[in-house]
C-alpha cells in the first residue's frame, strides 16, 4: 500500500508509541494478575516476605501503567502530526504540476476541501488502525503467554477468546458497515439533492404553490433513507456482540479449564485466581479494534481517491531544455491553435487566430463555455494546444519555463484567491521584496484607495477566510494589485464582470482597464459591459474558432448601447 | 455544552425514546456486572475452601448466562442506538424542512443553503457516536458506581466508605485539569485554526499562486505550517493527556487504598477470601465508569454541536410569515393594484424599501429600475407574500361593471395560497431541480399535459434547444439547470410562467446576466407572455425597458420624487 510509505518521516517514534501502548496495556493485566495473586495468597496467611515481590509488582504495575500510557498518546500524536505535515508537502508537491487543469473536477471549494480531508484520512491508518492493531496483537501474546506460562490449556482457551474479538469481531464491523454504506450511500445522496433543492427552490415552490408536494417528496426519501438505516442498525452491533462474546467465552472457558486443573492438583489456588481474572483485562485491548477495521475502508477509499489525482498526467510538459525569456516588448500570437482538455476529450478550440501587438486591448466575447476559458488557459499556460503554437516574442510557450511566461503574462480571475493571512502578505505574493509605499500605491491605481483608507488596521488588515471576504469587485482589483506589482506587461481579464450588477460591472471594467493603461490586454467576458473601452471585439464561436464581433457589437456600438443604458437610467 | 441537550429531547422524540431504552440497558449492564463479580469470586475461592470435590455447576451456569447476556446486551445496545440516531436525524429535518417553507425566503442568519443542506443530512452523522458511545457511557456512569456501591456496603462496609470518601476525587480533579486543558485550548485556538486551516487555503489558492509564480515556495511554507500546528498541538494535548494520566493514576491508588485494607484483613484473618475478592473486582467498577463518560465526552461533540445548531435554527422565533385572513381573492384579470406608503424594513441599517405608492392597472406593463437596494426586489416579495409591509398597505381595487362601485381588498387579508395562484414570478436566477425538464415545468402546474408543455415551451421560444436534447424535455437536468446556458434557463423559467397562465406576471431582472444575443431573445418572450396579463418587470437593461407601459424608478420615487 502505498499510503504505508507516508509514515517514513516518524516511523521510530511510531514503533515507540506502539510499545509504550502495548507496554501500558500489559501493566494492566499483570496488575490484575499480581492483585488476584496476592489476595488468594494472603487469605492463606504465608510469612509477610513470601508476599513482598507480589507486593513490589503491584506498586510498579500501577505506577507503569499509566505512565506508559501518558507516554504512548504524546508519542503517537506527535508522530502523527510531523507525518501529516510531510503528507501535505508531497501531496502539494505533486499537485502543483497538475493546476489547475486536473483539478478541474476538484475546483469547487467544497471538493478541494474533500481532497484535503482526503490527506488527512489516509493520515488516520497510523494512529488509528496501525498502532492499535500492534498494540492489541503484542499484549494478546504477552497474555496467552503468561497464560501459558500457568496453565497451557488456558492459554488454549484465551488464544479462542482473543481470535473470536480481536480477528473475527473486527472482520465482521468492517463487512456490516461496508454493507450498510453501499446501503445507505444512494439513499443518502438523493435526499442531500432533494433537501438541496428544497432549501434552494423554497421560494419558487413557495411562489407556484408546489411547496407542500415538493416536502411530501422529500419527505418520503426521508423514511426510505431511515427505513434502511434501521435495517442497517440491527447490523451494527454485530461486532460489539461478537467481541463481548470472544471475551465471554475467554473468561468462561479459562474458568472451567482452571477449575478442571486445580481439582487434579494441577493448579495451586493463587495461580488459579490468576487464570480466571487474566481474562478480564486481557480484552481491554481489543476495544479499538472493530472500529480500526471500520476506519481502514475509509482510509483505502480515500488513499485510492488521493492516488488516482496523484497519478494524472499534468497538462502542461516541462521542455527538457527551456530557452531564455526574450527581451520585451512582446507581441503574443497564436497561430491555427487547436485546444482540448483531455485526449479524449472534444476539440474546444479549432484553429484560432489572434496576434496581439504590445499594448493592445483585445476583448473576446461568446456564450458561457464556447472556449473562453481554454484561450485564457492557453495564455497563461495552463494548457498546451495539442496543434498550433502560441509564441511569445516569437518563442513558443512549451520552449520557456513556466514561471517564465507567468513573468510576462498576470491574470486577473473572477475567483482569485484571498489567503487566510492579512493584506500585505496577501499583496507580497507578487512581489516579496515590495515595501509598504509600494504596495500601497499599487491599491490606489486599481482604486482601492478610499477602501484601503477605510481600514483601521492598514497593511496589517486580515482577508480571508477569517478576516471576512471581500466583495467580487474587491477581489478583481486586488488581483490587478498584484498584477501590477509584479509588472507583467500582458494581461488577461477573466470574466471580470461576473456575479457583477450592471452599473458596478460597468464601472469595475472601466478602472481595471484604467489602472492597466499602457500593458496588452485580453479581456474574456460574456457580458456587454466594457466593450465599449477596447480597440477590437472579437467573438469565440460555438465550432471553437475566433471571428471579429457581428455588426452590432463592435466598440462604437457598444458605446451606444452604454449610453442607452445611462440614459434610461437617469 | 450539555451532556443531555433538553433541546434535543424536546425536538426529537426517539431520543427520548432512545434514553428510556438505553436507561434500560444500563441499569440491565449494572445487574450483570455484579452478579459476573459474584459468580467469578465464587468460582476463584469455593474450591480453596472446601477440601475435595465440590460442586460448581451453579456458579458456571450463572457466569453462562451473565456472559450471554452481555453478548446480547452488547448487539442490543448498538443496534437501539443507531435505529435511534437515524431516526432522531430524521426528525430533526423534517422539523427543518417545514421551518423552512413556513418562513419562506426572507431567512436570515442561518447559512448558505449548501451549509444546512450539509448540516441536516450529513452534519448530523456524527450523531452516531453520541448515541451509541456517550449516552451509553453517561448513563452507565450515572447506573453503575451507586449500585456497585450498595453491594460494597453489604458485603464490606470498610471497603464501601474509602470509596464514598475517594470517589468524589475524580470528579473535581477531572474539572480542575479539564478546565485548565480547555483554557489552554482557548488561549491557543486562533493559532491552531490559522494553522489548521493553512493547507486547505494554499491549495485553494494554487492557481493564483501559480499566476504570482509562488507555488513551489509554498511547499516549505506548508512543512514549517505543520510544525507549528504540531507544536501547537502538542503544547494542548500534553496538559489534556496528562490530565487524563493523572485521573487513572488517581483511580489506580484509591483501589490500590482498599486493595490495602483487604490485604491486612486477609492476613490477619478478619475477613473471608470470597469477600476480599468479590470487593476487589467490584471496587474498578466504581471508578472506571467516570472516566469513561469524560474520554467519550469529546466523541460526542461533533455531533451535538451539529444537532445543536439544527435546534437553534428551530427555537428561533419565527418572523412571522404573512398568513393572511382568508378572504377569497379578487380576479387579477379585473383588479387594479393600489399601494400606499408602502415601507418594508428588515431591521438593518436602511429600509428595504421606504413609502411606495403604486397603482397599477389590469393590463398595464410596468418597468421598475433604481440602483441596487432601491428596493425592487423587495417590492415583488411583497407582492408575493414573501415580505410582510411594516407600513403601509397593498389594496386590490375592483370596479363593479354594473353599479360601478369600488370595491377594496387587503393583500394581508387574503387566502395566500389563492393569491399566488394568479401571480407567474420569474426570478433573476430561477430554481431547477435536478429532474426531467418536464417535471420543472410542471412545478408551475402540476396538471399541464405534454401539449400544453410543447406550447409553453414554443411561446417562451426554447422548443428548438429543448428538442436538441437527447430525450427532448425528458431530459434530465444537473444541479442548478446544468448543463442549460443563463439564457437558456431563463427560457425554460418564462416557459414555466406562460404554463402558469397567470393574471399578473412578475419578472426580477430577467435578462441581468444575459449575453445581448439572448437577451433579444428573451425580451421577444416577454412581449409574448405580457399580451393580455398585468406585468411588474424589474430590469436595468433597456431591452426591457423599452416594452414597458410605464417607468418608475424606485431611486427617485423613493428619494420623494413621484415616479
Amino acid at each position: 500500500m502505498r499510503a504505508a510509505r507516508t509514515a517514513r518521516p516518524a516511523a521510530s517514534r511510531l514503533v515507540l508509541g506502539a510499545l509504550a501502548g502495548a507496554g501500558a496495556l500489559a501493566s494492566g493485566c499483570a496488575l490484575t494478575a499480581t492483585a488476584a495473586w496476592l489476595i488468594v495468597r494472603a487469605s492463606q496467611r504465608p510469612e509477610e516476605t513470601a508476599l513482598a515481590f507480589a507486593i513490589v509488582g503491584v506498586r510498579l504495575f500501577g505506577i507503569t501503567r499509566p505512565l506508559l500510557r501518558y507516554l504512548e498518546r504524546l508519542v503517537c500524536h506527535d508522530a502523527a502530526l510531523r507525518m501529516l505535515g510531510e503528507l501535505r508537502a508531497t501531496v502539494y508537491e505533486h499537485v502543483i504540476p497538475l493546476a489547475p487543469a486536473r483539478l478541474h473536477a476538484y475546483r469547487r471549494g467544497e471538493l478541494l476541501a474533500g481532497l484535503v480531508a482526503d490527506v488527512d484520512a489516509v493520515q488516520d491508518l497510523w494512529l488509528r488502525v496501525a498502532e492499535p492493531v500492534a498494540v492489541a496483537a503484542l499484549v494478546s501474546v504477552f497474555c496467552t503467554s503468561l497464560a501459558a506460562w500457568l496453565l497451557p490449556a488456558g492459554a488454549a482457551v484465551l488464544a479462542v477468546g482473543l481470535a473470536c474479538a480481536g480477528v473475527i469481531a473486527p472482520l465482521a464491523a468492517a463487512a456490516c458497515s461496508r454493507r450498510a454504506q453501499e446501503r445507505l450511500a444512494p439513499a443518502r445522496a438523493a435526499l442531500t439533492t432533494a433537501t438541496l433543492d428544497l432549501l434552494r427552490g423554497a421560494p419558487d415552490l413557495i411562489a407556484a404553490g408546489a411547496a407542500r408536494a415538493e416536502l411530501d417528496r422529500v419527505e418520503a426519501l426521508d423514511d426510505e433513507l431511515d427505513k434502511i438505516a434501521a435495517r442497517c442498525a440491527s447490523a451494527a452491533g454485530i461486532g460489539s456482540a461478537l467481541a463481548a462474546m470472544g471475551a465471554g467465552i475467554a473468561v468462561w472457558g479459562c474458568a472451567r479449564v482452571a477449575d478442571s486443573a486445580q481439582r487434579v492438583g494441577h493448579l495451586a489456588g493463587p495461580t488459579l485466581a490468576v487464570v480466571v481474572l487474566l481474562p478480564l483485562a486481557a480484552f481491554e485491548a481489543l476495544a479499538p479494534l472493530p472500529g480500526a477495521a471500520v476506519l481502514l475502508a475509509h482510509v483505502r477509499s480515500a488513499a485510492a481517491r488521493l492516488f488516482a489525482l496523484l497519478d494524472e498526467q499534468p497538462a502542461v510538459a516541462q521542455a527538457a531544455i527551456t530557452q531564455p525569456l526574450p527581451q520585451g516588448p512582446y507581441t503574443l500570437a497564436l497561430r491555427d491553435v487547436r485546444a482540448r482538455w483531455s485526449a479524449a476529450g472534444p476539440l474546444v478550440l479549432d484553429g484560432v487566430d489572434l496576434v496581439l501587438e504590445p499594448g493592445r486591448r483585445v476583448a473576446v466575447t461568446g456564450a458561457s463555455g464556447c472556449g473562453k476559458s481554454t484561450l485564457g488557459a492557453l495564455l497563461l499556460r495552463f494548457l498546451d494546444p495539442c496543434a498550433g503554437s502560441v509564441t511569445l516574442g516569437g518563442v513558443d510557450l512549451r520552449m520557456l519555463c513556466q514561471d517564465d511566461v507567468r513573468r510576462v503574462i498576470g491574470h486577473v480571475a473572477d475567483d482569485a484567491h484571498v489567503f487566510d493571512s492579512d493584506l500585505r502578505e496577501n499583496l507580497r505574493l507578487a512581489r516579496p521584496d515590495a515595501d509598504d509605499a509600494r504596495l500601497v500605491e499599487a491599491l490606489r491605481r486599481v482604486g482601492l484607495g478610499p477602501w484601503f483608507e477605510a481600514l483601521p488596521e492598514g497593511l496589517a488588515t486580515r482577508l480571508g477566510q477569517r478576516g471576512g471576504a471581500l466583495s467580487g469587485g474587491e477581489r478583481r482589483r486586488l488581483a490587478l494589485a498584484r498584477v501590477l506589482l509584479a509588472d507583467q506587461p500582458i494581461v488577461v481579464l477573466d470574466e471580470p464582470t461576473e456575479g457583477l450588477d450592471p452599473a458596478s460591472a460597468q464601472a469595475v471594467v472601466a478602472e481595471l482597464l484604467d489602472a492597466a493603461s499602457g500593458r496588452t490586454v485580453v479581456m474574456l467576458t460574456h457580458r456587454p459591459e466594457g466593450l465599449d473601452l477596447v480597440d477590437e471585439i472579437l467573438t469565440l464561436t460555438g465550432s471553437g474558432r475566433l471571428r471579429p464581433a457581428p455588426a452590432g457589437l463592435r466598440p462604437a456600438d457598444a458605446a451606444a448601447y452604454q449610453d442607452a443604458v445611462a440614459a434610461r437610467a437617469a | 455544552m450539555k451532556p443531555l441537550d433538553p433541546r434535543l429531547l424536546r425536538h426529537a422524540a426517539a431520543a427520548r425514546r432512545q434514553l428510556c431504552v438505553a436507561g434500560a440497558i444500563g441499569v440491565a449492564g449494572a445487574v450483570l456486572t455484579v452478579t459476573q463479580a459474584f459468580a467469578l469470586a465464587d468460582l476463584v475461592t469455593r474450591p480453596l475452601q472446601a477440601s475435595g470435590a465440590v460442586r460448581l455447576r451453579g456458579p458456571f451456569i450463572v457466569l453462562a448466562a451473565v456472559l450471554a447476556a452481555r453478548t446480547v446486551l452488547a448487539w442490543a445496545g448498538e443496534a437501539s442506538a443507531y435505529r435511534a440516531a437515524s431516526a432522531v436525524k430524521s426528525q430533526l429535518r423534517r422539523a427543518l424542512f417545514r421551518r423552512v417553507l413556513e418562513v419562506g425566503p426572507v431567512r436570515q442568519d442561518t447559512g448558505s443553503d449548501g451549509d444546512l443542506a450539509t448540516l441536516a443530512t450529513r452534519g448530523t452523522d456524527a450523531l452516531d457516536g453520541y448515541f451509541s458511545r456517550f449516552l451509553p457511557a453517561l448513563i452507565t456512569a450515572v447506573v453503575t458506581p451507586p449500585a456497585v456501591l450498595t453491594v460494597l456496603a453489604t458485603q464490606d462496609p470498610l471497603s464501601a466508605v474509602i470509596v464514598l470518601v475517594t470517589l468524589p476525587l475524580v470528579p473535581v480533579f477531572g474539572f480542575l485539569l479539564g478546565s485548565a486543558a480547555a483554557r489552554r485550548n482557548r488561549e491557543q485556538w486562533s493559532t491552531l485554526t490559522t494553522l489548521a486551516g493553512h493547507f486547505l487555503d494554499v491549495v485553494e489558492g494554487l492557481t493564483t499562486l501559480l499566476v504570482v509564480r509562488r507555488a513551489t515556495v509554498q511547499v516549505a511554507a506548508i512543512r514549517r505550517a505543520a510544525d507549528e500546528h504540531r507544536r501547537a498541538t502538542m503544547a494542548t494535548l500534553r496538559l489534556a493527556f496528562l490530565s487524563s494520566a493523572v485521573l487513572e493514576f488517581l483511580t489506580t491508588i484509591c483501589v490500590a487504598l482498599v486493595a490495602v485494607a483487604i490485604g491486612l484483613r486477609l492476613l490477619s484473618g478478619r475477613m473471608d477470601l470470597r469477600t476480599g475478592l468479590l470487593v476487589l473486582i467490584l471496587t474498578p467498577e466504581v471508578y472506571w465508569p467516570l472516566r469513561q463518560v469524560a474520554a467519550q465526552f469529546h466523541a460526542s461533540g461533533e455531533g451535538l454541536a451539529a444537532a445543536g445548531r439544527l435546534t437553534q435554527i428551530l427555537d428561533t422565533p419565527a418572523p412571522a410569515p404573512a398568513r393572511g385572513a382568508g378572504l377569497p381573492v379578487p380576479d387579477l384579470t379585473r383588479a387594479s393594484l393600489r399601494i400606499e406608503g408602502l415601507s418594508v424594513d428588515y431591521g438593518r441599517a436602511r429600509p428595504a424599501l421606504a413609502t411606495l405608492d403604486l397603482r397599477v392597472t389590469p393590463g398595464e406593463h410596468l418597468g421598475v429600475a433604481g440602483p441596487s437596494g432601491s428596493g425592487k426586489s423587495t417590492l415583488l416579495a411583497v407582492l408575493l407574500g414573501f415580505a410582510t409591509p411594516s407600513q403601509g398597505r397593498v389594496l386590490i381595487e375592483t370596479a363593479d361593471g354594473v353599479s360601478g362601485l369600488i370595491d377594496l381588498a387587503d393583500l394581508a387579508d387574503l387566502d395566500l395560497d389563492a393569491w399566488r395562484s394568479q401571480i407567474a414570478w420569474v426570478p433573476q436566477r430561477p430554481w431547477f431541480a435536478a429532474r426531467s425538464i418536464a417535471e420543472n415545468l410542471r412545478i408551475a402546474r402540476p396538471d399541464a399535459s405534454d401539449e400544453e408543455l410543447d406550447q409553453a415551451l414554443r411561446s417562451a421560444d426554447a422548443d428548438r434547444f429543448v428538442a436538441a436534447l437527447p430525450g427532448g424535455t425528458s431530459f434530465v437536468l444537473g444541479e442548478d439547470g446544468a448543463p442549460l446556458s443563463a439564457g437558456q434557463r431563463q427560457r425554460i423559467a418564462l416557459a414555466r410562467a406562460f404554463l402558469r397562465d397567470a393574471a399578473l406576471v412578475l419578472l426580477d431582472e430577467p435578462t441581468a446576466h444575459l449575453d445581448p444575443d439572448s437577451e433579444q431573445v428573451v425580451a421577444g418572450a416577454v412581449r409574448r407572455l405580457a399580451r393580455g396579463r398585468t406585468v411588474i418587470a424589474v430590469a436595468h437593461r433597456p431591452a426591457l425597458l423599452a416594452d414597458a407601459d410605464r417607468v418608475i424608478d424606485l431611486g427617485l420615487v423613493t428619494a420623494g420624487a413621484v415616479g
